[in-house]
């Protein structure tokens, strides 16, 4: 990795990954986390600061298909690698099954919670097309909603992952 | 927020070791950092440097060899929670991580820096302990063994010198007669309280008992007064003997009070779990 000196001592990494489909190039210092990187300075805001400490889920992006705090993660970690945010999940202005079925089966109220909570359920879907209650909470208990009570969540991931196995 | 810091990408182990000793407390190493940007965005600790030890591929694999499973110490507690190889030879640590904190924890937390932050509230020390698994330590100018037993010195201080590096974890391939089971009970974000039980278990009862008792008190720890209870004793004895087990077990943890109970609380639970992770491990 490309490393340089500026005259204020900062240590610049040459950053190069792909956000939602699109390879993004910037330089960032190596404090810089990624929860600030993809809400400040490319203004993807879905992603959301809570508890700041990996255990409310808010602020899940999906780094190579799998959930990761990005509160807690540097941005240069994700060198070359693929991030998804939810900006990133409806394609060519179609919802994705799981947004669907959150609206649908009303999977949200305040709203805070839910890109992380689609994106865990994405990620889990994606290895577990299937799962069974159990294991649906298994996956999703580190994220955190304060308004549904979850019922209504599990209904909408339950609902989308029989949809995206052909049966919806 | 955190502060800013430089970054250092090491090639090798030993040119690790070399930046530890060079750069001493203003650098530390930086592998998961599920544990280290936590303290550092609170301010509970500084850093000049984060020595980013990923680069290191040879630290993240599993694999089988003699009598032994050697888990490298960067492996994610995601990498282990889904290895084959760990769920047919180990099945209580492959368990017990796929309950480790939470799924975006364990995507990128690592066994080796779980182990070497030796925050007390954690799971994997304590069933390493009941194992007898063996810590790698590697600097510059070699390497040594240290027993699980002897790796925990305190909260947030294990017996790693200031530039070695934990490089793998060495579990016993369990035997024949060999059980174990871990067990944790806990009401916040982290355990309360994790017991570990192992031994060996054929027509002549009870023999090589280990157990340990984690997140009670500052380190996880074995607790001889309870395996001396259980020893030697047909299982039915030991299990008639359980009660006894538990308080002694309990008494022995050095369980203090803080946000997860009581003294007296965690010591009762430690009495519960050591019941029910018998029970488990007997069948």
């Amino acid at each position: 990795m490309a490393k340089s000196m500026t005259r204020h001592d900062a240590q610049l990494l040459s950053l190069s990954f792909t956000l939602n489909g699109r390879l993004q190039e910037l330089d960032v210092e190596p404090h810089e986390l990624l929860l600030d990187v993809v809400r400040d300075r490319l203004g993807l805001t879905g992603a959301k600061r809570s508890c700041d400490v990996q255990v409310c889920g808010a602020c899940t992006l999906l780094v190579d298909g799998r959930p990761v705090s990005a509160c807690t993660t540097l941005a240069f970690e994700v060198r070359g690698r693929s991030v998804l945010t939810i900006e990133g999940l409806a394609e060519n202005g179609k919802l994705h099954p799981l947004q669907q079925a959150f609206i649908e089966h009303g999977g949200f109220q305040c709203g805070f919670c839910t890109p992380g909570m689609i994106l865990a359920a994405k990620a889990l879907l994606d290895e577990n097309p299937s799962p069974t209650e159990a294991e649906l909470k298994h996956f999703m208990h580190g994220n955190i909603c304060r308004c549904t009570g979850y019922k209504k969540i599990i209904e909408s991931i339950m609902a989308a992952a029989e949809k995206m196995r052909g049966n919806g | 927020m955190l502060r800013r810091f430089r970054l250092e990408e090491p090639e090798s182990v030993a040119e690790a070791s070399e930046l530890l000793g060079r750069f001493g407390e203003s650098a530390k190493l930086y592998a998961g950092g599920t544990e280290l940007l936590l303290a550092m965005k609170e301010g509970l600790v500084q850093y000049e440097r984060l020595i980013n030890i990923k680069k290191l591929k040879s630290l993240s694999e599993v694999s089988a060899r003699d009598d032994t499973i050697n888990i490298g110490a960067l492996c994610t507690h995601h990498e282990l929670e889904t290895s084959m190889l760990l769920q047919q030879k180990v099945p209580a640590l492959h368990k017990l991580e796929q309950n480790v904190a939470n799924v975006r924890v364990r995507q990128c937390g690592t066994l080796g820096g779980n182990l070497c932050f030796a925050e007390p509230h954690a799971d994997p020390g304590t069933l390493l302990m009941a194992l007898g698994a063996k810590f790698i330590a590697e600097k510059s100018s070699g390497k040594r063994e240290i027993t699980a037993d002897d790796f925990f010195v305190d909260a947030y201080e294990t017996s790693l010198q200031p530039d070695e590096l934990l490089t793998e974890i060495r579990v016993p391939v369990p035997g024949e007669y060999f059980r174990s089971a871990y067990l944790k009970f806990g009401y916040l974000e982290r355990p309360s309280v994790g017991v570990a039980v192992a031994f060996n278990l054929n027509g002549a009862g009870l023999a090589d008992v280990k157990i340990a008792v984690g997140c009670a008190g500052p380190a996880p720890r074995r607790v001889a007064e309870a395996e001396a209870v259980l020893s030697g004793k047909s299982k039915d004895d030991a299990a008639a003997s359980l009660a006894e087990a538990g308080a002694a077990a309990g008494r022995a943890s050095q369980a203090m009070s803080d946000l997860h109970g009581s003294q007296e609380y965690k010591e009762h639970i430690v009495g519960v779990l050591l019941k029910r992770a018998f029970q488990s491990a007997a069948g």
